[in-house]
Protein backbone atom coordinates (compact mmCIF):
# COMPACT_ATOMS: atom_id res chain seq x y z
CA UNK A 1 0.00 0.00 0.00
CA UNK A 2 1.81 3.68 -0.97
CA UNK A 3 1.02 6.65 0.82
CA UNK A 4 -1.90 7.26 -1.53
CA UNK A 5 -3.97 4.52 -0.96
CA UNK A 6 -4.09 5.44 2.49
CA UNK A 7 -4.55 9.01 1.68
CA UNK A 8 -7.59 7.56 -0.54
CA UNK A 9 -8.69 5.39 2.50
CA UNK A 10 -8.36 8.08 5.06
CA UNK A 11 -10.48 10.35 2.32
CA UNK A 12 -13.52 7.88 2.24
CA UNK A 13 -13.67 7.34 6.08
CA UNK A 14 -13.34 11.30 6.31
CA UNK A 15 -15.98 11.53 3.74
CA UNK A 16 -18.59 8.96 5.03
CA UNK A 17 -18.42 10.44 8.21
CA UNK A 18 -18.94 14.29 6.26
CA UNK A 19 -21.74 12.36 4.32
CA UNK A 20 -23.77 11.59 7.29
CA UNK A 21 -23.77 15.16 8.28
CA UNK A 22 -20.89 15.24 11.48
CA UNK A 23 -18.28 17.30 10.04
CA UNK A 24 -16.02 14.95 7.92
CA UNK A 25 -13.79 17.85 6.89
CA UNK A 26 -12.62 18.60 10.64
CA UNK A 27 -11.71 14.80 11.05
CA UNK A 28 -10.34 14.50 7.56
CA UNK A 29 -6.93 16.89 8.57
CA UNK A 30 -6.24 14.72 11.66
CA UNK A 31 -6.23 11.81 10.01
CA UNK A 32 -4.24 12.90 7.12
CA UNK A 33 -1.47 14.33 9.69
CA UNK A 34 -1.66 10.70 11.27
CA UNK A 35 -0.69 9.34 8.04
CA UNK A 36 2.45 11.24 8.14
CA UNK A 37 0.66 14.27 5.73
CA UNK A 38 2.09 18.27 7.04
CA UNK A 39 -0.21 20.09 8.88
CA UNK A 40 -0.51 22.82 6.37
CA UNK A 41 -0.95 20.28 3.41
CA UNK A 42 -3.83 18.70 5.60
CA UNK A 43 -5.38 21.78 5.44
CA UNK A 44 -5.02 22.32 2.02
CA UNK A 45 -5.79 19.18 0.44
CA UNK A 46 -9.05 19.32 3.02
CA UNK A 47 -9.86 22.74 1.61
CA UNK A 48 -9.94 21.49 -1.84
CA UNK A 49 -11.03 17.98 -1.03
CA UNK A 50 -14.09 19.70 -0.23
CA UNK A 51 -15.04 21.70 -3.34
CA UNK A 52 -15.92 19.04 -6.13
CA UNK A 53 -18.16 17.21 -3.14
CA UNK A 54 -19.92 20.08 -2.20
CA UNK A 55 -20.78 21.56 -5.55
CA UNK A 56 -22.70 18.09 -6.09
CA UNK A 57 -24.48 18.13 -2.91
CA UNK A 58 -25.21 22.00 -3.88
CA UNK A 59 -27.32 20.48 -6.43
CA UNK A 60 -28.82 17.87 -5.15
CA UNK A 61 -30.14 20.19 -2.67
CA UNK A 62 -31.11 22.96 -5.21
CA UNK A 63 -33.09 20.37 -6.77
CA UNK A 64 -34.97 19.55 -3.48
CA UNK A 65 -35.36 23.47 -2.93
CA UNK A 66 -33.32 23.59 0.45
CA UNK A 67 -31.20 26.06 -0.24
CA UNK A 68 -31.67 29.83 0.48
CA UNK A 69 -29.46 32.21 -0.99
CA UNK A 70 -31.13 35.00 0.83
CA UNK A 71 -29.98 33.91 3.81
CA UNK A 72 -26.49 32.34 2.58
CA UNK A 73 -25.30 35.78 0.83
CA UNK A 74 -25.02 37.63 3.87
CA UNK A 75 -23.12 35.58 6.01
CA UNK A 76 -21.36 34.24 2.42
CA UNK A 77 -19.88 37.76 2.01
CA UNK A 78 -18.66 39.11 5.42
CA UNK A 79 -16.68 35.39 5.93
CA UNK A 80 -14.99 35.58 2.56
CA UNK A 81 -12.95 38.31 3.73
CA UNK A 82 -11.92 37.00 7.21
CA UNK A 83 -11.31 33.45 5.42
CA UNK A 84 -8.38 34.89 3.40
CA UNK A 85 -7.10 36.60 6.20
CA UNK A 86 -7.08 33.41 8.31
CA UNK A 87 -5.88 31.51 5.16
CA UNK A 88 -2.69 33.86 5.18
CA UNK A 89 -2.17 33.55 8.97
CA UNK A 90 -1.94 29.90 8.74
CA UNK A 91 0.40 30.41 6.25
CA UNK A 92 2.65 32.39 8.63
CA UNK A 93 2.22 29.44 11.40
CA UNK A 94 4.60 26.93 12.21
CA UNK A 95 2.90 23.32 11.49
CA UNK A 96 3.36 22.47 15.36
CA UNK A 97 1.34 25.76 16.28
CA UNK A 98 -1.47 25.53 13.73
CA UNK A 99 -1.91 21.65 15.05
CA UNK A 100 -2.05 22.26 18.49
CA UNK A 101 -4.38 25.31 17.89
CA UNK A 102 -6.51 23.10 15.52
CA UNK A 103 -6.63 19.93 18.56
CA UNK A 104 -7.98 22.95 20.99
CA UNK A 105 -10.57 23.95 18.48
CA UNK A 106 -11.30 19.99 17.78
CA UNK A 107 -11.98 19.74 21.81
CA UNK A 108 -14.25 22.25 21.98
CA UNK A 109 -16.01 21.45 19.03
CA UNK A 110 -16.24 17.51 20.64
CA UNK A 111 -17.30 18.93 23.67
CA UNK A 112 -20.01 21.20 22.20
CA UNK A 113 -21.17 18.16 20.01
CA UNK A 114 -21.23 15.51 23.03
CA UNK A 115 -23.54 17.73 25.06
CA UNK A 116 -26.38 18.22 22.80
CA UNK A 117 -25.97 14.99 21.44
CA UNK A 118 -26.11 13.83 24.94
CA UNK A 119 -29.16 16.19 25.46
CA UNK A 120 -31.11 14.66 21.93
CA UNK A 121 -30.67 11.06 23.47
CA UNK A 122 -31.75 12.17 27.24
CA UNK A 123 -34.86 14.16 25.15
CA UNK A 124 -35.78 11.18 23.27
CA UNK A 125 -35.65 8.47 26.05
CA UNK A 126 -38.07 10.85 28.07
CA UNK A 127 -40.89 11.20 25.21
CA UNK A 128 -40.60 7.43 24.51
CA UNK A 129 -41.15 6.77 27.90
CA UNK A 130 -44.35 9.26 28.42
CA UNK A 131 -45.46 7.48 25.58
CA UNK A 132 -45.71 4.71 27.16
CA UNK A 133 -47.17 5.67 30.23
CA UNK A 134 -49.63 6.89 27.67
CA UNK A 135 -50.41 3.85 26.03
CA UNK A 136 -50.52 2.44 29.31
CA UNK A 137 -53.29 4.45 30.68
CA UNK A 138 -55.18 4.23 27.87
CA UNK A 139 -55.14 0.17 28.19
CA UNK A 140 -56.46 0.33 31.49
CA UNK A 141 -59.45 2.88 30.87
CA UNK A 142 -59.93 0.69 27.84
CA UNK A 143 -60.05 -2.48 30.33
CA UNK B 1 -32.09 47.00 19.80
CA UNK B 2 -32.98 43.75 19.50
CA UNK B 3 -32.33 44.06 15.82
CA UNK B 4 -28.90 45.62 16.85
CA UNK B 5 -27.86 42.52 18.87
CA UNK B 6 -28.96 40.25 16.01
CA UNK B 7 -26.93 42.33 13.69
CA UNK B 8 -23.69 41.77 16.13
CA UNK B 9 -24.37 38.62 16.58
CA UNK B 10 -24.49 37.80 12.51
CA UNK B 11 -21.33 39.75 11.88
CA UNK B 12 -19.82 38.50 14.51
CA UNK B 13 -20.69 34.59 13.80
CA UNK B 14 -19.79 35.36 9.98
CA UNK B 15 -16.21 36.50 10.51
CA UNK B 16 -15.76 32.93 12.82
CA UNK B 17 -16.94 30.75 9.99
CA UNK B 18 -14.33 32.52 7.38
CA UNK B 19 -11.59 32.75 10.12
CA UNK B 20 -11.77 29.63 11.32
CA UNK B 21 -12.11 28.00 8.03
CA UNK B 22 -9.44 29.50 6.53
CA UNK B 23 -6.89 29.17 9.58
CA UNK B 24 -8.11 25.51 10.23
CA UNK B 25 -8.42 24.72 6.60
CA UNK B 26 -12.19 23.49 7.47
CA UNK B 27 -14.57 22.84 10.07
CA UNK B 28 -16.45 26.80 9.27
CA UNK B 29 -19.47 24.42 8.40
CA UNK B 30 -20.07 23.39 12.06
CA UNK B 31 -20.08 27.05 12.82
CA UNK B 32 -22.77 28.45 9.90
CA UNK B 33 -25.15 25.85 10.50
CA UNK B 34 -26.02 27.20 14.07
CA UNK B 35 -25.54 30.71 12.27
CA UNK B 36 -28.47 29.61 9.68
CA UNK B 37 -30.78 28.17 11.92
CA UNK B 38 -30.36 31.41 14.10
CA UNK B 39 -30.92 33.44 11.34
CA UNK B 40 -34.16 31.61 10.98
CA UNK B 41 -33.53 28.22 8.74
CA UNK B 42 -35.08 24.93 9.81
CA UNK B 43 -32.08 21.92 10.45
CA UNK B 44 -32.32 20.75 6.66
CA UNK B 45 -32.06 24.09 5.33
CA UNK B 46 -29.41 24.93 7.62
CA UNK B 47 -27.27 21.83 6.66
CA UNK B 48 -27.73 22.40 2.44
CA UNK B 49 -27.27 26.49 2.85
CA UNK B 50 -24.29 26.15 5.05
CA UNK B 51 -22.70 24.11 1.71
CA UNK B 52 -23.59 27.37 -0.28
CA UNK B 53 -21.86 29.64 2.05
CA UNK B 54 -18.48 27.26 2.93
CA UNK B 55 -18.08 26.45 -1.01
CA UNK B 56 -16.71 29.96 -1.79
CA UNK B 57 -14.64 30.44 1.20
CA UNK B 58 -13.02 27.21 0.55
CA UNK B 59 -12.07 28.23 -3.22
CA UNK B 60 -10.48 31.76 -1.91
CA UNK B 61 -8.82 30.30 0.78
CA UNK B 62 -7.49 27.03 -1.86
CA UNK B 63 -5.93 29.67 -3.46
CA UNK B 64 -4.30 31.86 -0.82
CA UNK B 65 -2.90 28.48 0.62
CA UNK B 66 -1.76 27.06 -3.17
CA UNK B 67 0.03 30.71 -3.59
CA UNK B 68 1.67 29.93 -0.33
CA UNK B 69 2.97 26.60 -1.72
CA UNK B 70 0.97 24.15 -0.09
CA UNK B 71 -0.35 21.72 -2.92
CA UNK B 72 0.27 18.51 -4.21
CA UNK B 73 -2.03 17.29 -7.27
CA UNK B 74 -1.51 13.73 -6.43
CA UNK B 75 -2.54 14.04 -2.61
CA UNK B 76 -5.32 16.62 -3.46
CA UNK B 77 -6.63 14.58 -6.69
CA UNK B 78 -6.89 11.17 -4.05
CA UNK B 79 -7.96 12.70 -1.66
CA UNK B 80 -11.18 14.33 -3.67
CA UNK B 81 -11.75 10.88 -5.09
CA UNK B 82 -11.83 9.31 -1.79
CA UNK B 83 -14.18 12.44 -0.17
CA UNK B 84 -16.95 11.61 -2.98
CA UNK B 85 -17.06 7.90 -2.43
CA UNK B 86 -17.14 8.48 0.94
CA UNK B 87 -19.70 11.50 0.87
CA UNK B 88 -21.89 9.22 -1.17
CA UNK B 89 -21.77 6.35 1.17
CA UNK B 90 -22.36 8.32 4.26
CA UNK B 91 -25.74 9.84 2.45
CA UNK B 92 -26.84 6.22 2.16
CA UNK B 93 -26.05 5.57 5.70
CA UNK B 94 -27.25 8.73 6.69
CA UNK B 95 -30.41 7.18 6.08
CA UNK B 96 -30.31 3.64 8.53
CA UNK B 97 -28.37 4.48 11.24
CA UNK B 98 -29.09 8.19 12.77
CA UNK B 99 -28.66 7.26 15.90
CA UNK B 100 -27.93 9.15 19.00
CA UNK B 101 -25.62 6.50 19.50
CA UNK B 102 -23.48 7.50 16.89
CA UNK B 103 -23.25 10.86 17.42
CA UNK B 104 -22.46 10.74 21.10
CA UNK B 105 -19.14 7.80 19.63
CA UNK B 106 -18.42 10.76 17.07
CA UNK B 107 -18.04 13.40 19.59
CA UNK B 108 -16.12 11.17 21.72
CA UNK B 109 -13.65 10.38 18.95
CA UNK B 110 -13.16 14.75 17.92
CA UNK B 111 -12.06 14.75 21.68
CA UNK B 112 -9.35 12.26 21.68
CA UNK B 113 -8.21 13.40 18.27
CA UNK B 114 -8.31 16.94 19.34
CA UNK B 115 -6.51 16.45 22.67
CA UNK B 116 -3.92 13.97 20.63
CA UNK B 117 -3.58 16.78 18.53
CA UNK B 118 -2.43 19.19 21.06
CA UNK B 119 0.62 16.78 22.27
CA UNK B 120 3.52 17.54 20.63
Amino acid sequence: MTAEHVIILVSVVGGIIGGMGMGGGTLLIPLLTMCAVEQHMAQAINLMAFVPMSVVAILIHKKNGYICFKHAAPIASIALLSAALGSFAAGVAKGYVLRACFGAFLTVLGIIQMILAIRRAVKKYKAKKAEEKERKQKKEIAN
Amino acid sequence: MKQALKNAITLGGSLAVGAVSGFFGGGGGMLCVPLLEYSGLDVKRAHATALVVILPICIVSSVVYIIGGYFDLKQVSCACLGVCIGAAIGAKLLDKITSSAVAIVFAALMIAVGVKSMIP
